[in-house]
């Protein structure tokens, strides 16, 4: 939409808006809050204290060198990444700790495996395939990359956000390059059949690199980069409650992937500039609390998810559940439409009441933008708009869901007065 | 895509948690729909009309959408309350109401021209449904605003259209 409207008239009306100090009245809001439970592990997490005190030393007591220089707080930094590439790379499964690069994240990592791998072997074809439900950071990747004169394949899924196989086959030929699936998809939890895309593509053409965001797997599912056969896996920080910024690539020995930023080496080829020790140690010890007592950490996070999937359910009807049901869904992820509210308000809403979730719409001009997984699995705009994420973690509690429970069918309830007849009509 | 802050003023969140003047009106004189839930943006505007003075006695809404979506319609109920129908048509712009709210995001300002779009898509109907013959300061084109919730509700006719069979429930 074009306002045709000075700019000195829309600041005016946008100065409510400019104001930081909306945000402190927004805060004051909140000030009688009670109990606070964060649900929006998808986009951000906490960081736990038992991590934040294994981090603290690294910014001034030990290890804050830069470990290519030759004193003893640039050694000490050198020892302690190597041993976490050692740690991580032997959770993700990978043969030796060089194949590990550690980034700022997983949309860094994600970037490195696609622009790097397609310019690594734009002599050998000029082809990507990825699914129609990969992440944001996949998909303008991809969008990037044809400019340079990459042409991409999108292959679609099903109601619940599987990967069509078929159609997988059927798109890989001699000029395919390189092929990105998630393990898990971050939204609608659907645990991908990864080992299956693996042996499809390399049948059709062993050349072919396989890429998999594993960010939502790592931590949720077992996960071993050899036995899949991937050739690149992207793991992230945040994702199992580690420090944000942080992230790491695994990149099969022998595949010498095109640097896509420059800079100072560090010791990493492949993401120069100086390695972020205390996240790195931050990162690792959020690993080791994942995989140390793996099968009691996601009963626990699949437990309290289904205690707040049904508990929603029972209070509440016209909803719908998004991504599939069972073991073929990620512990931690409840994704849910609910018919009749709008999703932004109902965040708002929740907020108030502590609880903190995210939704599948994101407000661009006059079009809510809805969440492109969401449409693929076949819900329509509507269904998309009044769709809320949460995700539990091994650090909520039987408490924390039971407070959801008792808040969020008020909230509901209280969005949907405001609609009333509308769209009944 | 990207997301943008939405740190709404404090007068958007009063009358999205305390809405004013909300919900069914049962004897109102006009009943006026815009937007569609496709786009995340419906309202319903019932206003109960002083015939023999063509003044708004009473406004009241009800819609589906975000918080600006509900300040906003809740604003212009208050706005218009004892205007004249053509007071009403002629003062109520959408930079006005974003005005009176206190200001919002710019993305956001397609809530204030919803608004408005329904309130003018409610006088006209009035004038139809009771055959009495348009007056002169109504144009016989669409405003601005008018035309963005017809631009809305158009597009709601691709977007509602389910794109792939329906998953299951």
């Amino acid at each position: 939409m074009h306002y045709k409207s000075d700019e000195l008239s829309i600041h005016k009306l946008m100065v409510g808006y400019c104001m930081v100090e909306n945000v402190k009245e927004l805060l004051k809001l909140h000030k009688d809050i009670t109990h606070e439970v964060y649900l929006d592990n998808e986009n951000s997490s906490f960081v736990p204290q038992e991590i934040l005190e294994v981090m603290l030393p690294y910014w001034n007591k030990k290890a804050y060198g830069n470990p290519t220089l030759t004193h003893k707080p640039g050694w000490e930094a050198f020892e302690t990444i190597m041993n976490a590439s050692g740690k991580i790379s032997r959770y993700m499964g990978a043969k030796n700790l060089e194949e590990l690069t550690f980034t700022p994240g997983e949309t860094e990592a994600n970037n490195t495996a696609i622009q790097g791998a397609a310019f690594l072997q734009k002599d050998k074809g000029k082809k990507i395939v990825i699914s129609e439900i990969e992440p944001i950071n996949i998909l303008q990747t991809v969008e990037l990359m044809s400019k340079f004169g990459f042409s991409t394949t999108k292959i679609p899924v099903n109601s619940e956000g599987f990967i069509n196989l078929e159609k997988l086959n059927k798109a890989i030929d001699n000029e395919t390059i390189l092929v990105s699936i998630a393990s898990i998809n971050s939204e609608i939890g659907t645990i991908q059949p990864i080992k299956e895309a693996v042996d499809i593509v390399k049948a059709k053409n062993p050349q072919t690199l396989f890429h998999t965001d594993a960010s939502d797997a790592y931590g949720r599912i077992p996960l071993n980069v050899q036995n899949l056969g991937v050739d690149m896996a992207t793991v992230s920080s945040f994702k199992i409650q580690g420090p944000r910024g942080m992230g790491a690539l695994y990149v099969k020995d022998g595949i010498n992937l095109e640097r896509i930023i420059e800079g100072s080496i560090g010791t990493q080829k492949l993401w120069p500039g100086i390695e972020n020790t205390p996240l790195i140690v931050g990162f690792t010890k959020a690993s080791e609390l994942a995989f140390e007592n793996f099968d009691a950490n996601t009963s626990k996070m699949r437990r309290l998810r289904d205690k707040l999937a049904n508990g929603i359910f029972d209070e509440l009807t016209d909803l719908r559940f998004n991504g599939p049901k069972g073991d073929k869904r990620s512990p931690d992820n409840a994704n849910i439409s609910i018919l009749r509210a709008e999703g932004e308000a109902l965040t708002i809403e929740l907020s108030l009441s502590g609880v903190y979730v995210s939704s599948g719409s994101a407000c661009s001009r006059r079009l809510l933008q809805p969440s492109h997984v969401l449409l693929a699995i076949g819900r329509i705009f509507e269904e998309a708009h009044g769709s809320i994420l949460m995700k539990t973690t091994r650090y909520h509690t039987e408490d924390d869901i039971s407070y959801v429970l008792s808040v969020l069918p008020t909230a509901v309830n209280r969005i949907r007065g405001i609609v009333g007849s509308t769209g009944v009509h | 895509m990207s997301r943008i802050p939405l740190p709404y003023n404090p007068k958007v969140m009063d009358l999205f948690r305390n809405p004013k003047n909300l919900g069914k009106m049962e004897d109102a004189t006009v009943v006026a729909v815009a937007g569609n839930p496709a786009c995340g943006d419906m309202i319903t505007f019932y206003l109960k009309i002083d015939e023999a003075n063509q003044t708004i006695e009473k406004a009241q809404f009800e819609s589906y959408g975000c918080a600006a979506n509900i300040a906003t319609s809740s604003i212009v109920t208050e706005m218009i309350k004892g205007l004249t129908l053509e007071q009403t048509w002629t003062d109520i712009t959408w930079k006005k109401v974003t005005e009176e709210i206190g200001g919002l995001p710019s993305v956001k300002f397609h809530c204030g021209v919803l608004a408005v779009g329904a309130i003018k898509r409610a006088i006209r109907q009035y004038f139809t449904q009771k055959g009495i013959a348009t007056p002169c300061w109504l144009p016989h084109d669409f405003t601005f605003e008018e035309k963005q919730a017809l631009e809305e509700e158009e597009l709601a006719k691709t977007l509602s259209k389910r794109q792939k069979p329906e998953a299951e429930k």
